[in-house]
């Protein structure tokens, strides 16, 4: 009796050590924080696959407003609070987080094929050579117009227009009454929002934030110039109201055919010509952006990738859904789900030489151009201290972006002139410098 | 015009300007709620689409993408919890203050009012700090802790004035009976207030309902409840109003129909002590 109370204990401890352990392994739960946008929701509706093939793993997803989604996972990764798993970060967040040992490196290790992955969006998520976020998609700009508005005005547009080409165009299919407008650009302040667009129009006109000193050049002649052209350009030819429109709301304005020329993220070019989404569909056509005097820094580069935190608590977990989550496959089960025409753009060369896909998307080659081209190393004509195109790789650039654009959104707004507006920016640019130790 | 007919005149007159101001305060909700059923292409459309073939896609698709119940179910648990926790600590406060005043109790309630001055982001970082350290970000304690000290002085201030109309005679004839402070405050004061804490109550879980700046910083995954599913329909790159109005009508919803089974309480509450 004594014996079989010792098996039957024996046995009841293996159970029970058998059971936590499958439990154990069963609740590895990783959350991932992502912003909303077509291609993560993309990710959240094929997530079953992932966990059907890690039985072991359940994700948990937490949307958020991209502002939001920023402040949060700032918030958590800088007090290390383990919230979240995963995150979505930007090429900005991705090397200043990298260089300050905030992230685990992503492991690529066995078919990932690290290199496949364009060089320029690699290069903009590394710190050193080491790949800190892996990119879901990227994008750059570039210009979508309407083929037939651009025809009946007898002009042309090409790859690498100069600025002032497209202002003629844009003054030639401008007809308010009959509701369209020259051009619609990006007037809403913020480093992302309008400042995406202006510094590249500065690059081109051979403007840079900083100098090799790190003084900002802000109300430098080059920006200036740019700032002023900008202004009269949507001022004369664009929407009304154009200094609160951002990508949403120019994508509205496009798709209902009330723009002429859009200079914008290249991912815009999927809503464009999707027939369900927009009443231009098929009068969509592409080319590479306008430039001054460079051809430098005139096509911004973006990437939103993910990235494993270093004060997560599951970490191989975490990181076999992001290799996941940014691998070849992913991309043939979007396509094998949704279509070649939905899956997520702008990270591997692998996409693009599909045929498939070069079928599917008629915007692939000049996207690929537009992002081959963008180098964040070498985007300005002067020489500049700082890694990025559309914006400077520094923690304090968010501020100083964001300030510089509300400055010129008053100025297109007419609460202020452009001089103004950029000497208003450079004293602020200069006082959070010198505040954060520059000079 | 005789005095009958000017009356009547002034009657229509204030009723037009009723429905007018009630209609416009209404418009953005029934706004919401028609946009929820349009295309995205509708729902952006310049000038804007009134007539149009409704589609359930957007409720479909909000259903799909979250988890609608469990939002749901931290809202009502954290508003509701919350609500409770500070009520039991408000109703004593308030009593012994509007009861047996001293020379500070006027400086007190304005102090309580005054942490309502500040800024919720100024100490957004302590808060979290605080949070992180003690296991609650993500959690509906944490919520319902923050919640509760977020409305306590509004809740405060509320019964405080309820308590203060009522007739000082009834409680010296409670207490000519023998009544102690406790009996006095369960048998006599609560009874007799009521519709004042029961529309404290109600403000405070609408308060809570709504809330979204602690809700979105402080959770995740686990404990966010409605308006932080909301947030998550705005989009960067891409059409979003259809959806987000979808996912706001079916947060706004429960609340709604809450509030208007309530609304008598309600008003008679707020109400309370402004004739006299």
């Amino acid at each position: 009796m004594k014996s079989l109370s010792k098996n039957t204990i024996a046995c009841a401890v293996s159970l029970a050590t058998a059971i936590t352990t499958a439990n154990a392994f069963a609740d590895t739960q990783i959350t991932v924080a992502t912003v909303n946008n077509g291609h993560m929701i993309e990710m959240q509706k094929l997530t079953p696959d992932f966990e059907k093939a890690n039985p072991g793993i359940k994700v948990k997803w937490v949307t958020l407003e991209e502002s939001v989604l920023r402040q949060n996972v700032t918030q958590d990764i800088a007090n290390k609070s383990g919230l979240y798993d995963v995150m979505t970060i930007g090429m900005y967040e991705a090397p200043i987080w990298g260089q300050r040992g905030w992230l685990q490196p992503i492991d690529a290790s066995g078919s990932y094929d690290e290199k496949d992955i364009l060089p320029s969006i690699r290069s903009g998520l590394s710190y050193k050579g080491t790949l800190y976020a892996a990119p879901f998609y990227g994008e750059s700009s570039m210009v979508m117009y309407r083929k037939d508005l651009v025809k009946a005005a007898g002009m042309k547009i090409s790859d690498h227009d100069s600025w002032d080409h497209i202002r003629d165009v844009a003054k030639a299919i401008n007809d308010p009454k009959k509701g369209i407008y020259g051009i619609c650009l990006r007037g809403k302040a913020g480093w992302g929002d309008n400042m995406a667009l202006v510094t590249t129009m500065a690059n081109s006109f051979g403007g840079r934030w900083f100098d090799e000193k790190w003084k900002p050049e802000i109300n430098s002649p080059e920006w200036k110039k740019a700032v002023s052209f900008y202004v009269d350009l949507l001022g004369k030819y664009g929407p009304p109201g154009a200094s609160s429109n951002s990508f949403n709301e120019n994508l509205a304005l496009f798709n209902e055919g009330k723009c002429g020329i859009w200079i914008d993220a290249t991912i815009a070019a999927s809503f464009v010509t999707d027939p369900k989404q927009s009443k231009v569909a098929d009068k969509v056509a592409f080319a590479q952006t306008p430039y001054e005097v460079t051809k430098k820094g005139s096509n911004w580069l973006w990437a939103w990738a993910l990235a494993v935190p270093v004060a997560t608590k599951h970490e191989a977990a975490a990181q076999k859904f992001v290799r996941w989550a940014t691998s070849k496959d992913y991309i043939k089960l979007v396509a094998k789900n949704e279509g070649w025409a939905s899956v997520p753009t702008g990270t591997r060369e692998s996409t693009y030489e599909n045929p498939n896909f070069q079928k599917a998307a008629v915007f692939a080659s000049a996207e690929l151009k537009a992002i081959k081209s963008a180098d964040p190393e070498d985007s300005t004509l002067k020489p500049s201290p700082y890694v990025g195109v559309q914006f400077a790789s520094i923690p304090e650039f968010q501020a100083i972006g964001t300030t510089t654009g509300q400055m010129i959104s008053g100025a297109l707004a007419g609460a202020m002139t452009v001089d103004q507006a950029l000497n208003n920016a450079q004293k602020a640019a200069e006082r959070q410098m010198r505040q954060a130790g520059y000079y | 015009m005789t005095l009958n007919q000017q009356r009547k005149l002034k009657t229509l007159i204030t009723g037009l300007l009723a429905w007018f101001v009630a209609l416009l305060l209404f418009f953005p909700i029934f706004w919401m709620f028609l946009t929820s059923f349009k295309t995205e292409l509708q729902a952006i459309s310049v000038p804007p689409t009134l007539f149009f073939e409704p589609t359930l896609d957007n409720y479909k698709i909000v259903q799909e993408r979250s988890d609608y119940l469990l939002h749901a179910m931290n809202s009502v648990v954290t508003s509701f919890g919350s609500t409770f926790i500070a009520l039991i600590i408000a109703i004593p406060a308030a009593y012994s203050m509007a009861f047996f005043p001293s020379k500070r109790t006027k400086d007190i309630l304005l102090w309580m009012l005054s942490t309502k001055m500040l800024p919720a982001v100024g100490v957004l970082v302590p808060i979290y700090i605080l949070f992180r350290n003690n296991g609650l970000l993500d959690s509906r304690t944490g919520l319902i802790i923050i919640f509760t000290l977020m409305n306590l002085p509004i809740i405060i201030w509320m019964l405080f004035s309820y308590f203060k109309d009522l007739p000082k005679e009834i409680l010296e004839a409670a207490r000519m009976d023998g009544a102690t402070p406790w009996d006095e405050m369960v048998k006599v004061v609560l009874p007799l207030s009521i519709g004042g804490i029961a529309s404290t109550g109600l403000l405070s879980i609408i308060l809570c309902w709504n809330e979204a700046f602690w809700s979105l910083n402080l959770t995740a995954s686990n404990a966010a409840p409605l308006t932080a599913m909301i947030a998550s329909y705005s989009s960067p790159e891409g059409l979003f109003w259809a959806k987000l109005s979808a996912a706001s009508t079916m947060a706004c919803a429960p609340i709604v129909v809450f509030g208007w089974f309530c609304q008598k309480q309600l008003v008679q509450g707020l109400t309370f002590g402004a004739v006299k």
